[in-house]
C-alpha cells in the first residue's frame, strides 16, 4: 500500500507546518488587556490536517503520473463531462433542461433564492466576459473590475444627473466600458503578459481610488443610493416582482452571452486569439495584427463587464467604490480558472459553485476568500486546464471532394 | 525649509522600507522571472510575527532591547519559512508551466495568506508596541526628523551593505548571480538551481520581515491587509529601478518614496496611492526596463 | 534569370546586440523566381538576418526594400511590423519550429489565411452569408495547401503530434497560406532523414515553379548546391562571399570559414 517512506515524509511535513503556523495560529495577544491566549488545539489541527493533505496530494500526483503514462499508450479516456459536451445527442437535451430550470426558477423558489441566483448568473456573465480576455486570448486582466465599476457608475451617475433610465444606459454602460478598454488597451497590450497583469491591476486600483476621492463626481466612499430598478413599460412593480424581473433580464443576458461567446470562439477572430495565446511571434509572422486582435478581445471583455455593471447598480440600487476592489477581480478570475480557461461550460459551472456554495453553506462563507486563494493555487498546480477543460470544436475537415478514406487513416 | 527637510526625510524613510521589500521582488524576478505577488504578504506576516512576539515578551516583562532583538529574529525566521514554503508549494511545481500559471498561483497565494492571517488573528487594526525609543540626542531636530526615521535609515543602510557583501563574496551569492545570468549555464557548471531559488526566497523574505518590523513600529499599527498596498508599491519601485537589478530596486524605492512624500506634502494627500499606481502604469508603458535595467531583445 | 526584376534589396544591414555585431553591413538581393541560399557556420547571424527582414528585430542600420513582382509596387520595410511585412508578401518559417501546438494541422494553415480574409466581430456573431463563404474558402484553400505539402492525411491531428519533418512541412504550408511572393525558409531540412529531405527538395522546386521566390538558410550542402541559383555566405555577421554554387564552392574565404566541415558533403 502506501510506502513507509511517504508516511515519514508526511510526518515531517506536518511537523514543518506546525512550526510554520505557530506564531499566527497558536498565539493570540490582546495588546489592550495585555493577555496572551495560547491556542494549542490549533497546532494539533494544523499538524493533523497537513499530514492528511500531504498524503492526498501525493496520491493525486501518483495517479496523475499514471494517467499521463496511460495517455502515452493512447487510451486517453475522456472525462464524462467532456464527452457529454462533445456529443450533441447529450448536450442539447441537457441545455434544454438547464434552460427550463432557469426559466422556472422564480416560480419554484423564494424571492430570496431568486435574488441569490441572480447574483450567481451575473457572475456567470462576468466570468464569460473575462474568459474571452484571459481564457481565450490569454491576456491576464487583473483590473477587470474597473470596467464593471464603469458600468455601475454610468447608470448611477447618468440617472442621478440626467435622469436616464435603465434601458437607455444599459448599452451606454457597455460601450463606455469598451471605450475605456480601448483607451487603456492601446498602450498596454503590447506589454509582456505579466506586466500587462500588473498594469491592469494598477489601472483598476486607480479607478477605484478616483471614485473614492473625487467627491464632487462620484460622491466618494459613501456612494450613490436610491438608484431605480429597471422599468417595465412604466409599470409599478412590487419588490418581489422587481427581483423576478431582474432575474429574467440577467437570464436573457446569460443566454445571449453564451451564444455570442460561442460564436466568437469558433470564428476567424477566435482562431486568431487562440493562436495568439500559443505563440505571439509566430502569429505576427503569419500576418495577424497582434495589437488589434488583442484590443478586440480586451474591449469585448470590458463591454460585458460594463453591461453587468449597469445591471448590478440596478439590482442593488446602490453603488460605492468598496464593491470594486481588486478582490472582486480575483473572484472573477477564480471563476475562470476553476471552470477551465476558455471553456464556456466550465466558466458557468465555476461561477455557480463559487458564488452559490458560500451562500448556502453559511459556515463556509467566512472561509470564502481563503478558498478562492487556495483554488487559484491548487488549480494551477494540479489541474491547470480547470474542472472542465475547453471542449472547443476544432475544425474537423470532412472532405467535400475527397473520398473519406483518404483523410481518416 | 523645515517642511522640505521633513518631507525629504519622510520620503527617504518610506523609500528605505520600500527598498527592503522591493529587493525580494527584484531578486526573485532576476532568478526565475516571476512576479512574486505574495511577497507583500510575506512582509505582512513579518510584521505580524514581530507584533505577536514583541507583545508577548512585553507582557512577560522582558527588557526593550531583548524584545527588539528577539522580535526581529523571529520575524526574519518565520517570514523566511513562509517564503520558502510558498515557493515549494505554489511556484516550484510550475517551473515549466506557461508564464501566467505561476503568476496566477502567486495571486492565489497572496489572497490565501491575507485571509489566513485575518481568520487566525483579526481584521482589526492592532496597536504595534513602540520598539524604537525617542533618542535624547535627536531632541534638537525631533520636530523634523524622528528617531524612528533615523533608525530605519541606518538599519536599511546596514542591511544593504550586508546584502551586497553576501551577493558579491559568498558562495551562494555567486551561485545566485550565475543563475540570474543564465540558468542553463549555471546548471552546467554545477550550481544547484533549486537551492539557489530557495535561498533567494529566504533572503528576500527575511529582508521583507525587517521592513515589516520597522514600518509597523514607525506607523504604530498593523492589520492583515497592509501587505497588498506595500507589496504593489515595492513592486512599482522595483520596476522603476529596473526589475532584476538590485541597485535598481534601491534607487527606484528611494525615488518612489521621495515622489510620494513630496507629492502628498505639496499637492494633495487624498491621492497618495494614486501617485504610486499612476507611476507604476506609466513606467510599465513607457519604460518597462526601468532606470537601471537593460532592454533585452527576446531571442527568436 | 538575370533579367527578372529584383524583388528584395538589402543594403548595409547591421544588427548589434550590445557589443555583439550579429550582422555587420550586409548587402543582399533576390530576383524574381530565384532560389537563393544563405549559408554560414552556426552563429554567423543568418537567423538574425531573417528576423531583421521580417520585422521581428529592429535593424541597427541599413535599408530593406521589397518589390512585389505582381504589381511592381516597392516598399521600404524598415520599421514595419511583422504582420505588415507578411501582408506585403514575404513569409517565413522558423529554425526552432513555432507552430501552434494544440491547434490542429488544418487550423495552423487556416491561421495563415488570416491576413487575406476580413470577417470580424459582426461576421462572427451573425455568421452571415459573406462570413460563411469566406470560412468555407479558408478551409478549402488550407486543405489544398496541405495536399501540396503532403499533410492532408493528418489534417485533424494536433500539430504537436506530428513528426519533426512533418512539422517543418506544416510550417512551410502555413507560410504559403499567406500568399507570399518571397518565402524565407530557416533550415527547412534540419532534423529530416534523407528521404524526407528528398521530398523537401521536390517541394521547394514545386513552390518555386509556381512563381514564388525563395531565400533559404541551410546547413545541408548537397541540398544547397543542387537547389540554389545563387549563394550568399556569412561568417561572424559579415558577408564573406556570394555567387553561383560553383563560384562559392571554390572561394578560399568560404573554405576557410568552413574549415573542418566538408563543403561537398
Ligand atoms: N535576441 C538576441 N539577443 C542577444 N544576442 C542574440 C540575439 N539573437 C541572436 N543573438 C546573437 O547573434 C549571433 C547570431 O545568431 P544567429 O543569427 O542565430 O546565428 P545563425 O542563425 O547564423 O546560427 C549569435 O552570437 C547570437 O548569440
Ligand atoms: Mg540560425
Amino acid at each position: 500500500m502506501f510506502p513507509v517512506k511517504e508516511l515519514k515524509r508526511s510526518a515531517l511535513i506536518s511537523l514543518w507546518f506546525a512550526f510554520l503556523t505557530f506564531p499566527i495560529m497558536v498565539i493570540k495577544v490582546d495588546p489592550i488587556e495585555r493577555i496572551v491566549h495560547w491556542r494549542w488545539d490549533n497546532m494539533f489541527f494544523i499538524a493533523f490536517g497537513s499530514f492528511v493533505l500531504s498524503i492526498l496530494a501525493k496520491v493525486f500526483m501518483i495517479q496523475k503520473e499514471r494517467r499521463a503514462s496511460r495517455k502515452k499508450r493512447k487510451i486517453a479516456a475522456e472525462p464524462l463531462i467532456q464527452r457529454i459536451a462533445r456529443e450533441p445527442r447529450f448536450l442539447y437535451p441537457l441545455v434544454v433542461a438547464c434552460f427550463a430550470f432557469g426559466v422556472s426558477f422564480p416560480f419554484l423558489f423564494s424571492t430570496y433564492q431568486t435574488n441569490i441566483m441572480t447574483t450567481a448568473l451575473m457572475y456567470v456573465v462576468l466570468g464569460l466576459g473575462l474568459n474571452i480576455v484571459v481564457g481565450v486570448a490569454g491576456l491576464l486582466d487583473l483590473g477587470y473590475v474597473a470596467f464593471y465599476a464603469v458600468g455601475a457608475y454610468s447608470y448611477a451617475l447618468l440617472n442621478l444627473n440626467f435622469d436616464m433610465g435603465f434601458w437607455a444606459v444599459l448599452p451606454i454602460g457597455g460601450l463606455l466600458a469598451a471605450f475605456l478598454g480601448v483607451i487603456l488597451g492601446f498602450p498596454v497590450l503590447r506589454l509582456r503578459g505579466d506586466y500587462l497583469a500588473i498594469v491592469t491591476l494598477g489601472f483598476g486600483e486607480i479607478i477605484r481610488l478616483v471614485l473614492e476621492n473625487w467627491n464632487a463626481f462620484s460622491q466618494g466612499p459613501s456612494g450613490i443610493a436610491n438608484i431605480p430598478r429597471p422599468g417595465f413599460f412604466g409599470m409599478e412593480m412590487t419588490f418581489a416582482g422587481g427581483i423576478t424581473y431582474i432575474y429574467y433580464i440577467v437570464l436573457v443576458l446569460v443566454v445571449i452571452t453564451i451564444f455570442v461567446v460561442n460564436r466568437l470562439q469558433n470564428s476567424r477572430l477566435g482562431r486568431a486569439w487562440l493562436a495568439l495565446r500559443e505563440d505571439e511571434i509566430a502569429c505576427q509572422a503569419m500576418g495577424i495584427d497582434k495589437t488589434k486582435t488583442k484590443l478586440i478581445a480586451f474591449s469585448l471583455g470590458a463591454f460585458w463587464a460594463g453591461f453587468v455593471g449597469v445591471l448590478f447598480a440596478a439590482k442593488t440600487t446602490f453603488v460605492n467604490p468598496a464593491s470594486f476592489t481588486f478582490l472582486e477581480s480575483a473572484i472573477i478570475l477564480s471563476i475562470v480558472v476553476l471552470g477551465g480557461m476558455g471553456s464556456i461550460i466550465g466558466v458557468i459551472v465555476g461561477a455557480l459553485i463559487l458564488i452559490l456554495l458560500p451562500e448556502y453553506l453559511r459556515a463556509l462563507s467566512e472561509y470564502r476568500m481563503l478558498a478562492f486563494g487556495a483554488i487559484l493555487v491548487i488549480m494551477m498546480v494540479f489541474k491547470p486546464e480547470g474542472i472542465i477543460s475547453n471542449v472547443r470544436r476544432s475544425y474537423k475537415f470532412k472532405g467535400t471532394n475527397t473520398p473519406e478514406g483518404e483523410i481518416h487513416e | 525649509m523645515d517642511y522640505f527637510i521633513e518631507l525629504l526625510f519622510g520620503g527617504l524613510t518610506r523609500g528605505s522600507i520600500y527598498a527592503l521589500i522591493a529587493l525580494g521582488y527584484t531578486m526573485v524576478y532576476g532568478i526565475i522571472g516571476l512576479i512574486n505577488f505574495a511577497h507583500g504578504e510575506i512582509y505582512m506576516i513579518g510584521a505580524f510575527t514581530s507584533f505577536i512576539v514583541a507583545t508577548v515578551l512585553s507582557i512577560y516583562g522582558f527588557p526593550l532591547l531583548a524584545i527588539v532583538v528577539i522580535a526581529a529574529v523571529a520575524a526574519a525566521v518565520w517570514s523566511s519559512a513562509y517564503g520558502f514554503t510558498v515557493e515549494k508549494l505554489a511556484y516550484r511545481p510550475l517551473r515549466k508551466a506557461p508564464r501566467l500559471a505561476p503568476l496566477i498561483s502567486a495571486i492565489g497565494m497572496s489572497i490565501f495568506l491575507q485571509n489566513y492571517v485575518l481568520l487566525a488573528q483579526t481584521s482589526d487594526f492592532l496597536p504595534f508596541p513602540e520598539l524604537i525609543p525617542e533618542f535624547a540626542f535627536m531632541e534638537p531636530v525631533a520636530h523634523i526628523v524622528g528617531s524612528s526615521d533615523m533608525v530605519i535609515l541606518v538599519t536599511t543602510a546596514v542591511v544593504m551593505v550586508a546584502l551586497t557583501c553576501l551577493i558579491k563574496f559568498t558562495k551562494i551569492g555567486k551561485a545566485m548571480r550565475a543563475t540570474a545570468q543564465d540558468k542553463t549555464m549555471a546548471v552546467l557548471v554545477g550550481v544547484n538551481v533549486d537551492r539557489v531559488i530557495s535561498a533567494t526566497f529566504i533572503i528576500g523574505s527575511a529582508l521583507a520581515a525587517i521592513g515589516g518590523l520597522l514600518i509597523a513600529s514607525h506607523i504604530g499599527q498593523i492589520n492583515f491587509y497592509i501587505g497588498f498596498l506595500a507589496g504593489i508599491k515595492a513592486f512599482t519601485a522595483a520596476v522603476l529601478g529596473g526589475i532584476g537589478s538590485i541597485p535598481g530596486a534601491v534607487l527606484g524605492s528611494l525615488v518612489l518614496g521621495l515622489t510620494e512624500s513630496f507629492a502628498t506634502g505639496y499637492i494633495s494627500s487624498d491621492y497618495e496611492d494614486v501617485f504610486a499606481f499612476s507611476l507604476l502604469v506609466l513606467i510599465l508603458i513607457f519604460k518597462p526596463s526601468g532606470l537601471l535595467g537593460k532592454a533585452e531583445t527576446k531571442k527568436v | 534569370m538575370s533579367d527578372s526584376p529584383t524583388i528584395l534589396e538589402v543594403e548595409g544591414l547591421s544588427k548589434y546586440f550590445g557589443g555583439i555585431k550579429a550582422i555587420d553591413n550586409v548587402d543582399l538581393d533576390i530576383r524574381q523566381g530565384e532560389i537563393v541560399a544563405l549559408i554560414g557556420p552556426n552563429g554567423a547571424g543568418k537567423t538574425t538576418f531573417f528576423n531583421c527582414l521580417t520585422g521581428i528585430y529592429k535593424p541597427t542600420a541599413g535599408d530593406i526594400k521589397l518589390s512585389d513582382p505582381r504589381n511592381g509596387k516597392s516598399t521600404r520595410l524598415n520599421g514595419k511590423k511583422p504582420n505588415k511585412i507578411t501582408e506585403i508578401g514575404m513569409a517565413r518559417t522558423f529554425q526552432n519550429i513555432r507552430l501552434f501546438p494544440t491547434m490542429s494541422v488544418l487550423e495552423n494553415v487556416m491561421i495563415g489565411r488570416h491576413c487575406r480574409t476580413k470577417s470580424l466581430i459582426f461576421g462572427a456573431i451573425t455568421r452571415n452569408k459573406a462570413t460563411r463563404i469566406e470560412e468555407a474558402q479558408i478551409i478549402e484553400r488550407s486543405y489544398e495547401i496541405l495536399k501540396k505539402v503532403g499533410l492532408h492525411r493528418q489534417v485533424n491531428e494536433q500539430a504537436r503530434n506530428l513528426s519533426y519533418g512533418a512539422q517543418r512541412r506544416l510550417e512551410i504550408g502555413r507560410a504559403l497560406a499567406t500568399e507570399p511572393f518571397l518565402l524565407l525558409l530557416d533550415e527547412p531540412a534540419a532534423g529530416m532523414n534523407p528521404k524526407e529531405t528528398e521530398a523537401l527538395v521536390a517541394l521547394i522546386r514545386e513552390i518555386c515553379a509556381e512563381g514564388h521566390s525563395i531565400l533559404l538558410i541551410e546547413h545541408d550542402m548537397k541540398l544547397v548546391m543542387t537547389l540554389s541559383d545563387r549563394i550568399f555566405v556569412m561568417d561572424y555577421g559579415k558577408k564573406i562571399a556570394q555567387g553561383t554554387p560553383v563560384e562559392v564552392r571554390e572561394n578560399p574565404a568560404v573554405i576557410k570559414a568552413y574549415l573542418g566541415e566538408d563543403v561537398d558533403a
